[in-house]
């Protein structure tokens, strides 16, 4: 195979052609071999930052109590829960695109597929450290999340949607990470054979498990994953549903309402893209990847972010509407109260980064420019995060007896906390990019063109 | 050390010539050849006339059992063994075991799947195979397809095999192996596993005895035991008597309470007359009697009243309660003993209630009838 010297940095579209195979695994191989950047210290300096004020602020939650936060009666639930679905709605654009996109058999989803798994396994760790720590004395967490035989003869109550969470996001976590891990085998063993020093030889050849490439092996390892994507794709719907249920099912005038499950869903899709979006800009950017994750790719994601933001927005309209049509006052009283109450600037920041920005992305020439989809992406995150302190925090600050009304006031180490789970993303991501394939070697390769055979016909499609 | 003939190997580099080849070496009956490359390509199942994959089943069944095994747990445990009335719904209200059935159904699935392809259908981790680090392996892990026609198959022939793979149009290569590299096999019982595998739970167990009886003492994890409030049986430094156990409020009495005339200094054979025992000795009454004579009595008293507990000797003995004068007493006697105290001996007026200080009486008598049996109850 051609072994000239390719410009990576020059996009090519999937389908007008690729680098061979060869020069792919030397282009994916290279920040995993070049000593780090300049750019990637600095970026870990300033993810390293954030991460270190998440844990002075997570040190003097544990030495104090959830009481450094700003939650009290009436509003118990602030930044945590909002901070736990936000990351974890993030941590549904992953499988979504491994998983679903796979099933719709889109070929432009495997250059961001091992990328978006990763995000996924990093938003979900950032999510959970949340609902660990709001149970207070996260030590005991164990014993009162999990069923285990225990000498007080107690159970955990499975007809709770907590329960019901601790199950979803549990079984999420580890399904996405045996995909994700799954995926990156072939890759390994790829690495492993190419490895220059010994320390990376075993490594690999460990992490690859004694991977051979051999059809027989395939056969089965095909099976695996779209048996895999097929229990992925309702999984990651259940999830965001359960999480919603947590809402959903209590007597609270906002959360009472049965839309919640699909707008949830959609609403993590929505958020989920953005983050992925904006990690891939950046990515494309500082490593030159401008031949993997293609101008094309991101319009596609655009495309997804215009849909789920569209279907976000007609949820929001929909709440409102039901809210009058129900003739229930305090259900009525609850929604004016979100647009004009209190806290009317969230509940505006939240329309207009999640319903009226995004429509921005109609046209073509916002969609395939690199800045506004980033700045774009961002105002998804920040709609998105407002979206859930709204339905929270809106919710719970006017009770039913307006003696227990209040607002809720964060503190600075909510905002540490904050602040932190970021930087543990982030830093993660980072660490990803260096030491792991950022993107699928295998699947790429099968879908370069000239990758199939031709008489088996169409040829690219995996 | 000798190396040894694994297998006759081509290489390819066109998907086409390795379907081609594929097919080719199937139809001369090889049995014991594998395919190469890196990245599944289509149609080489067929060509090399692989059988459908049977890992659906493997779903199928892991599911089933995850689905069964969760509702059927979540039911044990909502009728059987921790039965809670929750919103007012019935024990068994299965909608709402739906969710967590699902999520273990999938978790179970996807985990056996997953582990049974890679132990079974795989037989990994085995970082020792013949091919492994091979100029061939190298090749067929970047962008090559190989063929690989294993020496041990039956109708091995390497001439044979050699000209076959050459017509195909591959590049013909041999891939040998020392034995020493693959007879490597670790040890169950080998001393130094059994004694990692020791060490492992020696960690295990300190740690967790560490964990949760020592480290959960410590501040920050112990505060919820560092209350300001008054436990049972301790000092206040609250109140001014030190005592942290309270008497009800001057001039105020509990419901049901009813005031006792006798004071302290009343002979308590003289009062004892002016007190009616108002219950039978009924079994009930004997059984309660019974079992606060046991709370409250036998520490000192002894089990039968004889004035021989384990506080012999440690405190001012109690006198036998079957002494003559104890069973001349009337019941109203020993009811105001109980009530007020004698000496040393304490008033239990606030701890025992009053039906409860008849039932003490009522089985001290059945004591007293038991060790001091006439003729005519032995009949
Ligand atoms: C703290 C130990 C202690 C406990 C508990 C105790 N007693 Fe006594 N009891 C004594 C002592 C000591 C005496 C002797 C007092 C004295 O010197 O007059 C006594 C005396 C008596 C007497 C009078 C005996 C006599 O011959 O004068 C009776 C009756 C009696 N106790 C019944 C009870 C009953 C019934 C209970 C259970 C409610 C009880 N006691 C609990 C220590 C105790």
């Amino acid at each position: 195979m051609s072994s000239t010297v390719l410009d990576y940095s020059k996009e090519l579209s999937v389908i007008e052609g690729l680098p061979s195979a060869a020069t792919l695994d030397e282009m994916i191989e290279k920040p995993i071999n070049d000593f780090p950047q300049r750019r990637w210290f600095i970026g870990l300096a300033i993810t390293g930052t954030m991460l270190m004020i998440g844990v002075v602020s997570l040190t003097w939650l544990l030495w104090k109590g959830v009481g450094v936060w700003g939650i009290n009666q009436p509003v118990a639930w602030g930044f945590d829960v909002v901070n736990f679905v936000f990351w974890v709605g993030i941590g549904h654009a992953g499988t979504l695109i491994s998983a679903i996109l796979f099933l719709f058999r889109q070929k432009w989803r495997t250059g961001i597929a091992r990328f978006a798994e990763a995000m996924t396994l990093f938003a979900v760790l950032c999510a959970v450290q949340f609902v660990i720590f709001h149970t207070g004395r996260p030590w005991l967490a164990m014993a009162w999340l999990f069923p285990y035989p225990n000498q007080h003869g107690v159970w955990v109550n499975f007809t709770s949607p907590l329960e019901w969470d601790v199950f979803a996001v549990n079984t999420y976590f580890i399904v996405s990470a045996v995909f994700w891990y799954l995926g990156l085998i072939p890759d390994f063993a790829t690495l492993r054979d190419r490895a220059t020093t010994t320390i990376k030889k075993v490594t690999f050849s460990i992490l690859s498990l004694g991977w051979r490439f051999s059809n027989r092996h395939w056969q089965h390892y095909e099976r695996a994953y779209l048996i895999m994507a097929g229990f992925a794709t309702p999984l990651v719907l259940s999830v965001h549903t359960i999480v919603s249920f947590d809402f959903a099912v209590s007597i609270i005038p906002g959360w009472h309402t049965t839309i919640f499950p699909p707008y949830f869903v959609a609403g993590a899709i929505f958020s989920g893209f953005a983050m992925v979006q904006n990690v891939l800009i950046i990515t494309r950017k500082a490593f030159k990847f401008e031949t993997l994750i293609t101008m094309d790719t991101i319009e596609k994601m655009n495309k997804i972010i215009l849909v789920t933001g569209t279907i976000v927005g007609y949820a929001y309209i929909m709440e409102f509407f039901i809210a009058w049509y129900s003739g229930n006052a305090t259900e009525l009283f609850v929604f004016v109260n979100r647009a004009f109450g209190p806290y009317w600037w969230a509940y505006w920041t939240m329309m207009t980064c999640n319903l009226f920005t995004p429509q921005l992305f109609w046209s073509k020439k916002i969609r395939t420019s690199l800045l506004a989809s980033f700045i774009l992406a961002i105002f998804v995150n920040i709609g998105m995060w407002f979206e859930r302190f709204v339905i929270i925090v809106t919710s719970l600050h006017r009770d039913f007896l307006p003696s227990s009304w209040g607002m809720f006031v964060p503190t600075m180490w909510d905002f540490g906390m904050l602040i932190g789970s970021f930087g543990l993303f982030f830093t993660l991501v980072l660490l990803f990019v260096k030491f792991l394939p950022a993107i699928a070697m295998a699947e790429i390769k099968a879908v370069i063109p000239g990758a199939q055979p031709t008489h088996h016909g169409n040829g690219a499609s995996h | 050390m000798e190396k040894k003939l694994y297998s006759i190997s081509a290489i390819y580099s066109n998907p086409n010539d390795i379907i081609r080849a594929a097919a080719a070496v199937r139809d001369a009956g090889y049995k014991k050849f594998d395919i190469h490359t890196p990245y599944p390509i289509h149609g080489l199942d067929g060509a090399m006339g692989l059988k459908e994959t049977k890992l659906g089943f493997v779903t199928l069944a892991a599911a089933i059992i995850g689905a069964a095994g969760m509702i059927s747990f979540a039911s044990w445990v909502a009728v059987v063994d921790y039965p809670q009335v929750i919103g007012g719904k019935p024990y068994w209200s299965w909608p709402a075991f739906v969710p967590v059935t699902y999520e273990i159904a999938v978790l179970l699935a996807v985990l056996g799947t997953v582990g049974a392809m890679i132990a079974f259908f795989f037989k990994f981790p085995n970082i020792s195979h013949p091919l492994h680090d091979t100029p061939y392996m190298k090749k067929v892990s970047a962008d090559k397809f190989g063929v690989s026609i294993q020496a041990d198959d039956g109708k091995f022939n390497e001439k044979v095999v050699r000209e076959l793979l050459k017509n195909t149009g591959g590049e013909v290569d041999a891939v040998y192996y020392s034995e020493e590299f693959l007879t490597f096999k670790p040890q169950m019982f080998d001393p130094k596993f059994i004694f990692l595998l020791v060490g492992i739970a020696l960690a295990t167990s300190a740690g967790g005895y560490l964990y949760w009886n020592k480290v959960l003492y410590l501040p920050p994890f112990d505060w919820m035991m560092q209350q300001p409030k008054v436990k049972p049986q301790t000092m206040s430094e609250f109140y001014a008597d030190g005592f942290g156990m309270r008497l009800p409020v001057a001039g105020t009495v509990a419901r049901g309470f009813i005031p006792y005339p006798y004071a302290l200094g009343a002979k308590a054979d003289s009062v004892g007359k002016f007190l009616v025992n108002p219950l039978l000795p009924t079994k009930a009454a004997l059984d309660l009697g019974k079992k606060k004579f046991f709370t409250y009595c036998s520490p000192c008293h002894g089990n039968f009243g004889k004035g021989d507990s384990r506080m012999n000797g440690q405190f001012p003995n109690p006198p036998t309660l079957h002494s003559d004068k104890v069973r001349t007493w009337p019941d109203g006697a020993i009811f105001h003993t109980i009530t007020v105290g004698q000496n040393v001996m304490p008033s239990y007026q606030y701890q025992i209630s009053r039906e409860e200080r008849w039932a003490i009486v009522n089985y001290i008598r059945t004591l007293q009838r038991a060790y001091n049996a006439k003729e005519s109850d032995l009949q």
